[in-house]
């Protein structure tokens, strides 16, 4: 039979405020255990939430990013369940009213094409303190730092067909977040969570299959296997007449398989209401516009102006845009050097793969914009040459500078890398390479043209590279074809 | 007529963690019924196109500077616990 995948996405992004949802205790990363969980993380008797309004500015940002409804009336709720990390034994969530109401998102398809992903609802919540299993004989340990901080779950209709899918809608939307400043989407430190609800139904069919729900997979790449994994899984049973049951699997990427929690198998029944704590959020629509005001270039209104204004190729606007480090990195450089063609291609090529080499993200690129900069100046001024450039940035990125647009005019000198443009000081090298190579002079002479790339060659190998290519083409022809 | 039977009354105990003896149950089941008996007769009431409340106080909600204004109080606040270790808060085992 053929089948048909159906995947729709729950992603929790951690709102980059200073202090906690409902309590002013520090969300920073790191710190030691329990020393950033106040008595309102803590849940003690008494103790009342105050809800922290730039959670909501950064919620509206989003949602008006993705075209959403913003609801001008939102309402937290009691999630009722009991577990050692959540002290209150409720979460505080928005169940009802949630903040952002129906938005979508386009992804890029591998065809080019693109398709539109619904987004249902975007809600505020709280995230729960971590356990930890390992340590301890019998016993658990609880560290609530992270307990209260701010949370925004996007969730998204299930439109996506393939694993693929789900990994370019999760990367746009970690492209947004990062965009507007609202979470670092750092997903190492849990920023950027996902978990993926999968089902099967045969082609042509409208009714849902029975499906898994897939927990917390901390990147993108684990995100493709563990629903590659599900999907074969899932077909297995149906294959063989078998019906999937609806429960909760965790990836185990070691395994590379998924298998049931099966704590969570009683069935969910948090009996859900307004928590009698908060009142109800108002934002107007004035306040609302106002943030709207201050949403930055988003990715695909960027691509378009880079296309449009700087005349670049789709592809190369669309890979300069994803992230926005690496979009404001370029955009200093272009404007510098004002050559947009230039500018993308060294920081798609020999930037991108440096720090892909070096396992780095854009914003910890050890070469800055300035830098970058003085540099490319030197190749459009004919002072090195492409090749002799490449050397110079291994130089900067390895450290030599420092951090100024001068570092590539200082690496230049310090190592003698000026091309030579002295007709004749190149003269004279060709000079040599004629003189040592009969044979070759003779074949090119009877006709075999393709051998100008042995002597171009040649000479540049004498020069160490630093003869101008341009020149020697041009002296060669003279020399060999008077 | 009861609202509720006996294995609901047991459900609503497990939920809430809540320990309760057999014997007590059909009292539980009696006046746990009652109040749905008492709280349905907000049917009658013709409710078409009012908003649910939120809250029983006609105001909203107030918002907080993002500021941290906690600071550490850790050897305080785990003075109250039963045990820790390591700056943590320790409980029995809980297996994934």
């Amino acid at each position: 039979m053929q089948w048909e995948v159906v995947i729709g996405l729950e992603i929790h992004v951690q709102l980059s405020t200073k202090s906690k949802i409902f309590s002013g205790a520090s969300t920073a990363y790191g710190a030691e255990p329990n020393t950033q969980a106040c008595t309102v993380d803590l849940g003690l008797p008494g103790v009342l939430p105050v809800f922290n309004g730039e959670a909501l500015k950064k919620s509206v940002m989003f949602g008006l990013a993705i075209g959403a409804q913003i609801n001008e009336r939102s309402v937290f709720d009691r999630k009722n369940y009991f577990y050692p990390d959540s002290p209150k034994a409720y979460q505080i969530s928005q169940l009802y009213y949630p903040i952002v109401g129906e938005g979508h998102i386009d992804i890029d398809m591998e065809d080019g094409s693109q398709k539109r992903i619904g987004v249902t609802r975007a809600h505020m919540e709280e995230d729960a303190g971590k356990s930890l299993h390992e340590n301890f004989q019998n016993q658990t340990g609880i560290d609530l730092n992270r307990a209260g901080t701010p949370l925004l779950e996007i969730v998204s209709e299930p439109d996506m067909r393939s694993a693929k899918e789900a990994v370019a809608y999760m990367r746009k939307i970690h492209s947004i977040v990062r965009y507007l400043g609202v979470s670092d989407g750092n997903m190492q430190e849990g920023s950027f969570r996902c978990d993926a609800n999968v089902s099967l139904r045969p082609k042509g069919q409208e009714e849902f299959g029975m499906r898994a729900e897939l927990k917390n997979i901390n990147s993108f790449r684990f995100v493709e296997k563990a629903i590659n994994v599900e999907i074969e899984r899932q077909m297995d049973i149906l294959e063989s007449g078998g019906t999937v049951i609806q429960e909760t699997r965790l990836y185990d990427s070691e395994k590379n398989e998924t298998r049931s929690m099966r704590s969570k198998e009683e069935a969910n029944d948090y009996r859900y209401f307004p928590d009698p704590d908060l009142l109800p959020i108002v934002i107007s629509a004035e306040e609302i516009e106002a943030i709207k005001q201050t949403l930055p270039e988003m990715p695909d209104a960027k691509c378009d102006r880079y296309m449009a204004q700087l005349g670049l190729s789709e592809k190369d606007a669309k890979a300069l845009t994803v992230d926005r480090d690496m979009a404001d990195y370029y955009e200093q450089v272009q404007l510098s050097i004002n050559d947009a063609k230039m500018a993308a291609n060294w920081i798609l090529g020999d930037v991108s793969a440096m720090n892909n080499k070096n396992g780095l993200e854009f914003k910890d690129c050890p070469v800055n914009a300035m830098q970058l900069t003085g540099l490319l100046k030197r190749i459009k001024d004919s002072t090195i040459s492409g090749k002799i450039a490449k050397e110079v940035f291994e130089a900067i990125y390895s450290g030599e500078g420092t951090g100024d647009e001068s570092d590539a005019d200082a690496i230049i000198d310090k190592k003698g890398l000026k091309q030579i443009t002295d007709t004749g000081a190149i003269e004279s090298i060709i000079d040599d390479v004629i003189a040592n190579n009969p044979g070759q002079v003779a074949e090119f002479q009877s006709g075999k043209d393709k051998l100008i790339g042995f002597f171009v060659g040649q000479v540049m190998k004498a020069s160490k590279g630093k003869a101008n290519p341009g020149q020697v083409n041009q002296l060669l022809m003279k020399k060999l074809k008077p | 007529m009861s609202k509720l039977d006996k294995s609901d009354v047991e459900k609503i105990a497990f939920l809430a963690r809540l320990g309760v003896d057999e014997q007590d149950i059909p009292e539980y089941v009696t006046n746990l019924s009652n109040i749905l008996d008492m709280v349905e007769q907000l049917d009658s009431v013709d409710a078409e196109g009012i908003k649910p409340m939120a809250h029983p106080l006609d105001a909203v909600q107030r918002l907080r500077v993002d500021e941290v204004t906690e600071v550490d109080d850790r050897e305080n606040l785990q003075a109250h616990a039963p045990e820790t270790a390591d700056g943590l808060y320790l409980v029995p085992k809980v297996i994934e």
